[in-house]
C-alpha cells in the first residue's frame, strides 16, 4: 500500500516532468502479460514508460534494468526494489546455467509484464540500435506472452548518454498493436521484425 | 478588490458559463444540421478559456507575486514546446540547461524586483532597466558562448537563433504580461474626474457611488480627509487598477483570436499568407480589428486609459495578436507539425494558445507607459 503510493506520486511527478503524451495504436491497457520492448536512449526511459501505464497496469509491470546502475546509491536502490519492482539483470557477469532470459520467466510467473529494453544498452543518437536476441530467447520460451512495442520520443535529448542534468523536453511515448513470434520465425528474422515494429511507430 | 474588478471577473465568468450553455446546447441538437467539427473546435475554444480565465482570475486575486509565478510556469511550459519542437545537438545541452533553469526564473524573479527599495534604491537603478535587457543582451551572449563551449560548430549560428528565439517569446515577451502589474498607474480621481464631462449620466453616477462608501462620515473635515482617504486609498486602489488592465488585455488578445476565428468563417475568403496560414483572411484580420477597438473602446472605464487609447490599444493588439499567430504558424510549418504539445486537449499546447499573447504584451506594456505618462 505504501509503495502503491510511493509509486503513484512518482509516476505523477515523472509524467510531469517528462510532459509525456501518451498514444495507444491499435493497442489498448491491459493487465494480461505482456512484454513491452521499448527503444533505450536514456536511464529515465523505464521511468517514463513505466509512468505511462494505467495504475492497474503499472502495479503488475516490472522493468528489467541494469543492475550496476540502479544499485548505485541508496536511492536507486530503494526506487527499484520498493517502487518500480524492478528486475535487476547482472550485465558484468552473465552465467551460462543462469541466462537473463531464465530469470526473467522465473520471477514474472504467470503474473507479471516486463519492460525491456532488446537494445541492451543505451544508443547515443535518436536511432534505435540492433536488438538483441533476448527478446527472441524469451518469446521462444514463453510463446504465449503478448510483445508490445513501445517508441519512446526525445528522451535522448532530456538526459542524453554521458549527461547528468536533464533538460525538460516533452517527450511522446507510443505503444503499437502486439505482436507474437511465429512457429519457425527465425532469430534474425524476428528481430528485425520486432525492431522494424518499434521503428514504425516513430513516424505514426 | 473593488467593484469595478469584481464586475469583470464576474462578467467574464457570465459570458464563459453562457458559451458553456450554448456549447451544450449545440451538442445536444444534431437536428440543426451544424457542422459538428465546427461545434468541437466551438467547445474547445471555450474549454481552453476557462482554462487561461480561472487560473489567471484566481492568481490575480491572490495578489501580484503569485500571478508572477505562474507566468513564469506558463513561460517554462510554453518554451519546453518551443524547444521540444526544435532540432538542437547534444552540444546544445548544457546552454539548454542554463535557459530552462537559470534564465527563464531569473526573468520573473528580476520581476518580482521591481518597486523594491531595498533592490532598486542602492544600486540607483529600476527592475525594469534589469528585466528589459536581461534576455536580449545577457542571455542572447550566453548562450552561443555555451555552445561554443562544447565544441560543436555543425550549424553553429543556426542553433544559436533557434534557443534564442525560443527564449525571446515564450520567456522575454510573455512576462511584459505581468509587467503590467509592476507599472505605477495614477490614482484613480482623474480618472473620474475625466468621466464627468462624457455625457453619460449613469457611468458619473456610477463613478460617485463608488467613490462614496469610504469618505462617508468625513466629508466635513475638507481637505485633510482627501489627503487622508488619498493615503489610504492608494495601496488598495492601484493594484486593482492594475489587475484589471492585465486582465483586460488577455481579455482583448482572446477576443482578437476569436474573432478573427469568427470572421473567417463568413464568405468571401482572401487569405492573407496562403502559404503559411489559409486560415488567417483579411476578412478575418480587418472585422477583428474593427470589432476588438470597438470592444476596447467601450471598456474604457475599465482601463486607466482615454477612451480613445484604449481604442488605439485594442487595434495593435488585434494587429499583433496577428502577427504572434502567423509566425508561430511559420515556425510550426517549417517543422511540419500542426500543433505544439498536447497539455490542453485538441489544442495543441500552450504556446498555440499564447503565441499571440507573447507578441501582444510588450507592444501593451510599453503603450500604456506612454499613455500613463501623457496624462
Amino acid at each position: 500500500m505504501e509503495t502503491n503510493i510511493a509509486g503513484g506520486i512518482l509516476a505523477l511527478v515523472a509524467r510531469f516532468l517528462s510532459g509525456a503524451s501518451v498514444r495507444w495504436i491499435d493497442c489498448h491497457p491491459d493487465p494480461c502479460q505482456r512484454v513491452y520492448f521499448a527503444n533505450h536512449t536514456s536511464h529515465l526511459d523505464a521511468v517514463v514508460l513505466w509512468s505511462a501505464l494505467p495504475p492497474q497496469v503499472r502495479a503488475l509491470t516490472r522493468p528489467v534494468a541494469a543492475k550496476e546502475y540502479w544499485m548505485g546509491g541508496p536511492v536507486r536502490q530503494y526506487l527499484s526494489r520498493e517502487v518500480f519492482n524492478a528486475l535487476l539483470i547482472d550485465r558484468t557477469e552473465i552465467k551460462v546455467h543462469q541466462s537473463p532470459v531464465d530469470l526473467m520467466i522465473r520471477e514474472i510467473g504467470y503474473k507479471f509484464s516486463l519492460i525491456l529494453f532488446p537494445e541492451g544498452g543505451r544508443s547515443t543518437g535518436p536511432d534505435v540500435g540492433e536488438f538483441k536476441s533476448g527478446l527472441y530467447y524469451l518469446s521462444k520460451k514463453r510463446p504465449d506472452l503478448e510483445l508490445i512495442p513501445v517508441h519512446i520520443d526525445n528522451m535522448n535529448r532530456i538526459l542524453p548518454r554521458g549527461e547528468v542534468l536533464p533538460v525538460p523536453m516533452l517527450t511522446c511515448v507510443t505503444f503499437g498493436p502486439p505482436m507474437w513470434l511465429e512457429r519457425k520465425e527465425a532469430k534474425a528474422e524476428f528481430l528485425r521484425r520486432a525492431r522494424e515494429a518499434v521503428v514504425r511507430l516513430k513516424e505514426a | 478588490m473593488d467593484a469595478k474588478t469584481l464586475g469583470l471577473f464576474g462578467g467574464v465568468l457570465v459570458l464563459l458559463g453562457i458559451a458553456t450553455l450554448v456549447v451544450r446546447f449545440l451538442k445536444r441538437r444534431v437536428d440543426l444540421g451544424l457542422d459538428p467539427a465546427i461545434v468541437e473546435t466551438f467547445r474547445l475554444r471555450v474549454w481552453a478559456w476557462w482554462m487561461l480565465f480561472a487560473p489567471l482570475a484566481g492568481a490575480l486575486l491572490a495578489g501580484k507575486m503569485l500571478t508572477i509565478i505562474l507566468f513564469g510556469l506558463i513561460s517554462f511550459w510554453a518554451l519546453r514546446e518551443f524547444i521540444t519542437l526544435t532540432p538542437t545537438r547534444p552540444a546544445d545541452h548544457r546552454a539548454l540547461f542554463w535557459v530552462f533553469f537559470f534564465c527563464t526564473p531569473l526573468q520573473y524573479v528580476f520581476l518580482m524586483l521591481a518597486g523594491r527599495t531595498w533592490f532598486e534604491e542602492p544600486l540607483g537603478i529600476t527592475a525594469y532597466d534589469v528585466y528589459s535587457i536581461f534576455i536580449p543582451v545577457y542571455a542572447f551572449l550566453l548562450i552561443p558562448a555555451r555552445i561554443a563551449f562544447s565544441g560543436d560548430s555543425k550549424r553553429f549560428l543556426e542553433r544559436t537563433a533557434k534557443i534564442q528565439a525560443g527564449l525571446l517569446i515564450c520567456v522575454y515577451c510573455l512576462s511584459y504580461a505581468p509587467a503590467l502589474l509592476t507599472l505605477d498607474l495614477p490614482p484613480e480621481e482623474p480618472q473620474a474626474a475625466s468621466a464627468a464631462p462624457q455625457p453619460a449620466q449613469p457611468v458619473e453616477a456610477d463613478a460617485e457611488l463608488e467613490q462614496r462608501p469610504l469618505p462617508a462620515g468625513l466629508a466635513q473635515i475638507g481637505t485633510l480627509a482627501e489627503a487622508a482617504q488619498g493615503e489610504i486609498k492608494m495601496p488598495h486602489e492601484a493594484p486593482g487598477r492594475k489587475v484589471r488592465l492585465l486582465f483586460f488585455f488577455v481579455l482583448i488578445v482572446q477576443l482578437a483570436d476569436a474573432t478573427q476565428y469568427l470572421w473567417s468563417q463568413l464568405p468571401g475568403r482572401h487569405a492573407i499568407v496562403p502559404s503559411i496560414s489559409p486560415a488567417r483572411t483579411w476578412e478575418g484580420l480587418l472585422g477583428s480589428a474593427a470589432s476588438v477597438t470597438l470592444v476596447g473602446a467601450a471598456l474604457w472605464f475599465l482601463t486607466p486609459y482615454q477612451w480613445w487609447q484604449a481604442a488605439l490599444a485594442s487595434l495593435v493588439v488585434s494587429l499583433t495578436a496577428f502577427g504572434g499567430g502567423l509566425t508561430m504558424s511559420a515556425i510550426k510549418r517549417d517543422r511540419g507539425v500542426k500543433d505544439y504539445g498536447t497539455l490542453i486537449e485538441g489544442h495543441g499546447g500552450v504556446l498555440d494558445r499564447i503565441d499571440s499573447l507573447c507578441f501582444s504584451a510588450p507592444v501593451f506594456f510599453h503603450l500604456t507607459y506612454l499613455f500613463v505618462n501623457l496624462s
